[in-house]
C-alpha cells in the first residue's frame, strides 16, 4: 500500500514530529529505558527483597504520604491564594503575585536550610512552636512543610488564568436565579475550577515526590523516621549498592507513573464539562 | 405599571453612563431598549435587574421600590448576551437551577421544567450539556432557565446578538410568539433598529446615556423627537443647506426656507420613500444618474447621483422598477415629496460628525 501525502495547510509536520520524538527520546525515554534495562539484570527475588526492605518501605511511606499531604494543602490554600490574587484589587497585589514564584526561583537547598533554621528549637519560629509540641525540624512534619513550600506555585499558577477567564456573567446568572454567594461558589464556580485544581495538585504532587534538596536539610534523614526515598537512593549509591539504588529508583518511577496516569484520568473526567 | 424608573442616573467614576432617565413599562408589555453601543441601555437593564446600583433615582417593580432589594430577591429573569449557561450542568439541571434555589417541591419543579422543555422545543436534549448545543438551542435554554421560576419581569441583553442571520430571524418571531403566549413583561436591549422595530410594542431610544424618545415603532419612525432618533431609526438622507434668496439650497437642490433668514443653515432630512423617481426625464424637477441598485428583498434601494456629485437615496418596489425599465447608469428625474428640518442653526449643526451612524442595509428596511 502506498503512503499518500495529505495536503496540510500547516507545513512542517514531518520535521517537527521527528524532532519531538528525538527530543523526547534523548531527554526522557532513553534514560528511563536504560534504568529499566539495567534493573532487568537483577533477579526478581533479589529485586523484591531490595524493594521491600523495612527501611525502603518506611521511606516510601514518608515520601508519598508527605507529598500527598503537601499537595492537598497546596490545593486548598493555593486555590484561596489564586482567588484573592485574581478577584480583588489591593495594595501590594503585584508584589504578592511575584512572591508566589519565589519557591520556583529559590535553590531548593537554600529553602531547606532556611526552613530548618526557622523551625529548629532555637529558630525564629521554632522557639515558640517547639515548647507547644510542634516540631518543624528533623521530623516528618518538617518534610511536609518543605514539600508544601516547593509545591505552592503550581496550584496558584494553573488556576490563575482559569479564574481570570471565568465569565462574570455566569455568576450573575446564578444570582439572578436567586443563588447567594456561597451557593454560587459551590454549584457554579467550583465545578469549573476543579480540573485546574486537580492539574495543579498533580503537578505539586509530582514535584514533591521528586524533591530532594530542601528535604535533606530539614528532615534530619533518620532511617525509618525521616528518611525519604530519594535520599535512600543516595545512601545506597554511597554504599556502592547499585542494584539497591536502581531497584528503589524503578519503584519510585512506577509509583509516579501510576499516580500521574490516575490523575490524568480524573482530570479528563472533570474536564468533560469545562469546555 | 410593572416597572418604573424615576430619575435614574449611573456614574462609573467620572463617566456618566446613564443620565437622569425616566420611563415606565406596563404589565405584559414587550419593550425594546435601542441605541448605539455605549448608549447606556445595557446599564439600564442591569440596574433594573439589580446587577448595578443606580447612583441616583429610584426603581420600582410592581409598585415596590427595589433599590435596596438584592438581585436574588427581585424575582426577575435575566438572559445574558453570552447566555452564561452553567457548563457543568445538563439542560434539565440548568433550567431547574432557579427552582432548586427557590426550594420548589421536587415533583413541581420537574413538571415545570418538563413544561418549559416542551414549550421551547428542547425535547430530547434534556441530558445534553451546553457545549453539545447549537447557538439557537443555547439561547432557548437560557430563556427557559430565566423563565422557570416565574419571574415578574424578563430582561434580555442583546438576545440575538450571537446567532447567525437566519436563526436570528426565527428567534425574533419566536420571541414575539412566546411573549404573546406567556404575557410576561419583557424588556430587551438591542443596537439593531430593525430588530427593535419588528419585535417591540414600544421602543426606548438611548444615546450617550440620555433617553431620546419613547414610543411605538411607528411613532419613532414617523415622528422622531429629534435628529438623533430620525437618523438612528431607519435610513435617512441628510443635507446641510444654506438659505439664499429665501430658499434653502445645497448644490442644485432647493427647499422652501419657511421664513428662515438668508444666511441661516438648515439641516434637512428625508426618508428614501419620500424620493419619487421616474424614467421620464421631463416629469420631475431634478435630474440624476442611477448609480447603484441594492436588492433588499421586495424593495430595492436606489442610489442617485446628481450632476454635482451629491448622492440621494430612494427606494422602490421590484415591480415598479421593472415597469419603468430602470437599470444602473440610466438617467432619471426625481423629486423630494416631503422632508423635515432636523436642525436650524449653526450651533445645532455642529454635532454632525458624531452622528455618523448608518444602519447597514437590511431586508425589512423602511417597511
Amino acid at each position: 500500500m502506498k503512503y499518500e501525502r495529505k495536503f496540510n495547510a500547516l507545513p512542517g509536520f514531518g520535521l517537527t514530529m521527528g524532532f519531538t520524538l528525538f527530543y523526547l527520546s534523548a531527554i526522557v525515554m532513553i534514560p528511563i529505558g536504560a534504568l529499566i534495562v539495567k534493573t532487568l539484570g537483577i533477579p526478581w527475588s533479589e529485586f523484591w527483597r531490595l524493594a521491600t526492605t523495612e527501611r525502603a518501605l518506611a521511606a516510601y511511606k514518608l515520601t508519598f504520604g508527605a507529598s500527598l499531604i503537601a499537595a492537598l494543602a497546596n490545593a486548598v490554600f493555593g486555590t484561596l491564594l489564586a482567588w484573592v490574587l485574581t478577584r480583588y484589587e489591593f495594595p501590594g497585589r503585584r508584589l504578592v503575585d511575584a512572591l508566589v514564584d519565589f519557591p520556583f526561583a529559590l535553590p531548593t537547598a537554600v529553602a531547606g536550610l532556611t526552613l530548618a533554621n526557622l523551625f529548629a528549637a532555637n529558630g525564629w519560629l521554632g522557639q515558640y512552636l517547639v515548647p507547644l509540641g510542634i516540631k518543624g525540624a528533623f521530623t516528618p512534619l518538617g518534610v511536609v512543610i518543605a514539600l508544601t513550600f516547593v509545591g505552592m506555585p503550581f496550584v496558584v499558577r494553573t488556576l490563575q488564568p482559569v479564574l481570570e477567564n471565568f465569565e462574570r456573567e455566569v455568576e450573575e446568572a446564578s444570582a439572578t436565579l436567586g443563588a447567594g454567594r456561597w451557593r454560587t461558589f459551590i454549584s457554579v464556580i467550583a465545578p469549573s475550577l476543579l480540573p485546574s485544581i486537580i492539574t495543579g495538585f498533580a503537578l505539586a504532587f509530582a514535584r514533591a515526590i521528586g524533591e530532594y534538596g530542601s528535604i535533606v536539610f530539614i528532615s534530619g534523614n533518620l532511617p525509618f523516621k525521616t528518611e525519604i526515598a530519594p535520599y535512600l537512593i543516595v545512601m545506597r549509591l554511597e554504599e556502592y549498592d547499585y542494584a539497591g539504588a536502581m531497584t528503589l529508583a524503578v519503584v519510585l518511577l512506577a509509583f509516579s507513573f501510576v499516580m500521574l496516569a490516575v490523575i490524568n484520568v480524573i482530570e479528563q473526567w472533570a474536564n468533560k464539562f469545562a469546555k | 405599571m410593572s416597572i418604573e424608573l424615576k430619575g435614574i442616573s449611573k456614574k462609573f467614576g467620572e463617566v456618566t453612563a446613564v443620565n437622569s432617565v425616566n420611563f415606565s413599562v406596563n404589565d405584559g408589555e414587550l419593550v425594546g431598549l435601542l441605541g448605539p453601543s455605549g448608549g447606556g441601555k445595557t446599564t439600564v437593564l442591569r440596574m433594573i435587574a439589580g446587577l448595578e446600583l443606580p447612583t441616583e433615582g429610584d426603581i420600582f417593580i410592581r409598585g415596590q421600590r427595589v433599590n435596596d432589594v438584592p438581585v436574588q430577591q427581585r424575582n426577575i429573569g435575566f438572559v445574558f448576551q453570552s447566555y452564561a449557561l452553567f457548563k457543568n450542568m445538563s439542560v434539565f439541571k440548568n433550567i431547574a437551577f432557579g427552582l432548586k434555589i427557590k426550594k420548589w417541591k421536587k415533583a413541581d419543579a420537574e413538571t415545570r421544567v418538563a413544561e418549559l422543555i416542551q414549550l421551547f422545543g428542547l425535547s430530547g436534549l434534556e441530558k445534553r450539556f451546553p457545549h453539545q448545543l447549537s447557538g439557537g438551542q443555547r439561547q432557548r435554554v437560557a430563556i427557559a432557565r430565566a423563565l422557570a421560576p416565574k419571574p415578574s419581569v424578563l430582561l434580555l441583553d442583546e438576545p440575538f446578538g450571537a446567532v447567525d442571520a437566519k436563526i436570528r430571524q426565527e428567534l425574533r418571531e419566536w420571541l414575539v410568539t412566546l411573549h404573546h403566549d406567556l404575557n410576561v413583561t419583557t424588556i430587551f436591549v438591542t443596537h439593531d433598529q430593525e430588530e427593535a422595530m419588528e419585535v417591540s410594542n414600544r421602543i426606548v431610544i438611548f444615546s450617550k446615556g440620555n433617553l431620546e424618545q419613547i414610543g411605538t415603532p411607528r411613532e419613532v419612525y414617523e415622528q422622531p423627537a429629534n435628529e438623533f432618533v430620525a437618523r438612528f431609526v431607519g435610513v435617512m438622507n441628510v443635507l446641510d443647506t444654506e438659505v439664499r434668496g429665501g430658499v434653502a439650497r445645497l448644490n442644485e437642490l432647493q427647499f422652501p426656507s419657511n421664513g428662515h433668514a438668508d444666511g441661516a443653515r438648515l439641516r434637512i432630512g428625508f426618508r428614501p420613500y419620500a424620493v419619487q423617481v421616474s424614467n421620464d426625464l421631463s416629469l420631475l424637477p431634478y435630474r440624476a444618474v442611477l448609480r447603484h441598485t441594492f436588492f433588499l428583498g421586495i424593495l430595492l434601494r436606489l442610489e442617485l447621483e446628481l450632476p454635482s456629485g451629491l448622492i440621494v437615496r430612494s427606494r422602490m418596489t421590484k415591480e415598479e422598477y421593472a415597469q419603468q425599465g430602470l437599470e444602473d447608469g440610466r438617467e432619471v428625474s426625481f423629486q423630494i415629496k416631503n422632508y423635515r428640518v432636523l436642525a436650524s442653526d449653526a450651533a445645532a449643526l455642529a454635532p454632525e460628525l458624531e452622528l455618523q451612524y448608518q444602519p447597514p442595509p437590511t431586508m425589512g428596511e423602511n417597511i
